[in-house]
């Protein structure tokens, strides 16, 4: 039986009077591949901050290797981070340093190696995602793809055990994605690394994932729509999961407005009153 | 409100990190990272300093001609010079300068680190970005602000000599002398205080200005400008109280 490494109980957050997460309860246990899918803007990326605790839930409770996350002092959050890694969307790389020493600061700043093995670990995280070579270059001077690659190959700098990526494959080339895909399946299937992944790309998500979630849009933004396995997931009935999965432009998630709501949003309640369809 | 408290937090946490985190075996600032930032706040502030001091010591110096020939006192155009730059223009000078060139850079860096994410990051890697940013920045600046001051100063003394040699035909050795005789300690000593009282103004508020920042290019934008107009009000402020105190409340005054 495998021991839950995330459980994510009632999350609740509110902006001011919009609720983006709205009751969100799943389990990730050790070695699974984590899927979080969704539309744009539905709170996948506010879900995912909240499990690495840059943002505090309104209400409800995230553990992490079993220890409640809210309730932490900024000592033990420390302790925790320094367990897992995170690959933000554009890479939030610092652009101060060069690509080498972004790889390096992990390491530099989180353990007693020396310069010499810093080095070497540099180099092979770099190769892992294509990048021997790039060591010198400022993020500046390379492409939006790459300083996703610089910003997975920081966040496995510690052989964490415990990987979030946010859109780890969007902007980049099939090629790349499927490199990329290759590297999140042999550190979690080989190293028994345990991952979240956020992605609105299907291939990759099926190709990757152990375990699914959906969060709905609209009327059930911020609740997750569907939970399970990848085929679990392939074969849900509800017709709005079918329509992402397959991407089709119209369906429960509607295309446009309405014509009464496009109308009423274009004059305002009063003057859309009279108007004859 | 929300603001002011941040400040005191903000400067609770540089302490805390510059005294009581080495004795709880957290990891030190950056030496290397804090000079980085001595070279790019003072050193590389050095010609633009040395400019702005040489022409307030000459502008002093002319002034003090103007009005002191009428008086047939013109020997005494090095006291003015001194009394003036030691006390009050070195430091305010060179203190706006580094306003200008690093407060302002101060906060738009970490501004865009911060809606860029970069400082999400850092958190995320438990790396503090107190210690790992802003401290560095703020020792660089209460190192760097009070050595450019003296340094200013004596530029300045240049300044107020090439008026007092070139138009008032004054000996050199009579300037430097005059100079000499007429500073008192006390008018360096109060100069280089102020200088660190400015320094460790400036790094906070551009530092708290620069983490504060939300809403992207503009935000940081309109920081930058914040800071600046803060950092150089506070500066005036201060410097009108240590004026007052080191001049009017301590008994040693001259």
């Amino acid at each position: 039986m495998a021991e839950p490494v995330i459980e994510v109980r009632d999350l609740v957050r509110k902006f001011g009077h919009r609720t983006v997460l709205n009751g969100i309860t799943f389990t990730v246990e050790k070695g699974d591949t984590m899927i979080i899918m969704g539309g744009s803007g539905c709170g996948k990326s506010t879900l995912l901050r909240h499990i690495i605790g840059s943002l505090r839930p309104t209400s409800g409770s995230i553990k992490i290797f079993g220890r409640e996350t809210a309730t932490m002092t900024p000592d033990e959050m420390d302790k925790l981070r320094q367990r897992f890694g995170m690959n933000f969307q554009f890479g939030a790389l610092l652009q101060s340093l060069t690509v080498g020493q972004n790889v390096a600061l992990p390491l530099m700043e989180n353990s007693n190696v020396d310069a010499g093995i810093i080095d070497l670990v540099v180099k092979m995280k770099l190769e892992l995602v294509g990048l021997t070579g790039f060591e010198n270059l400022k993020p500046a001077e390379i492409s939006g793809g790459m300083r996703k690659r610089v910003g997975l190959a920081r966040a496995v700098a510690l052989d964490p055990e415990l990987l979030f990526s946010d859109e780890p494959t969007s902007g980049l080339d099939p090629i790349m994605t499927a490199v990329i895909d290759q590297l999140t399946l042999d550190l979690t299937r080989k190293l028994d690394m345990t991952a979240v992944v956020v992605t609105h790309d299907m291939t990759s998500a099926f190709r990757i994932g152990t375990k699914m979630i959906m969060l709905g849009a609209g009327k059930r933004a911020g609740t997750i729509i569907a939970f399970g396995t990848p085929d679990e997931v392939r074969n849900h009935p509800d017709p709005e999961v079918q329509q992402f999965i397959k991407g089709e432009p119209d369906g429960p998630v509607p295309l446009k407005l309405a014509p009464e709501d496009y109308i009423e949003s274009l004059l305002g309640r009063e003057r859309s009153k009279g108007v004859n369809y | 409100m929300a603001d002011l408290r941040n400040f005191f937090v903000l400067n609770a946490q540089i302490l805390y990190w510059i005294f009581l985190a080495p004795f709880q075996g957290k990891r030190l600032v950056s030496l290397s990272q804090t000079f980085h930032h001595m070279v790019r706040i003072g050193v590389q502030a050095v010609p633009m300093a040395a400019l702005t001091s040489f022409s307030i010591g000459l502008t002093l110096a002319m002034n003090g001609a103007h009005e002191l020939a009428r008086m047939g006192a013109t020997s005494y155009v090095p006291d003015l010079v001194s009394m003036s730059i030691l006390r009050e223009l070195g430091p305010l000078l060179v203190g706006v300068v580094v306003i200008g060139r690093s407060g302002s850079a101060i906060t738009a860096e970490l501004g865009t680190m911060k809606v860029s994410e970069e400082i999400e990051a850092l958190e995320v890697m438990a790396i503090n970005p107190i210690r790992f940013l802003v401290v560095p920045r703020f020792l660089a600046m209460l190192v760097m602000l009070p050595v450019l001051t003296v340094f200013g100063n004596y530029i300045g003394f240049v300044g107020g000599w090439s008026i007092c040699h070139f138009a008032l035909n004054m000996d050199t050795n009579a300037y430097i002398l005059r100079l000499i005789s007429s500073a008192h300690p006390i008018d360096l000593y109060s100069g280089v205080i102020k200088s660190f009282v400015f320094a460790w103004l400036i790094a906070t508020i551009s530092s708290q200005a620069g983490l504060q920042v939300t809403g992207g290019a503009e935000g940081v934008g309109q920081s930058t400008t914040g800071s600046v107009v803060v950092s150089i009000i506070a500066m005036l402020v201060a410097n009108a109280l240590l004026t007052g105190f080191f001049f009017f409340a301590l008994p040693t005054g001259s």
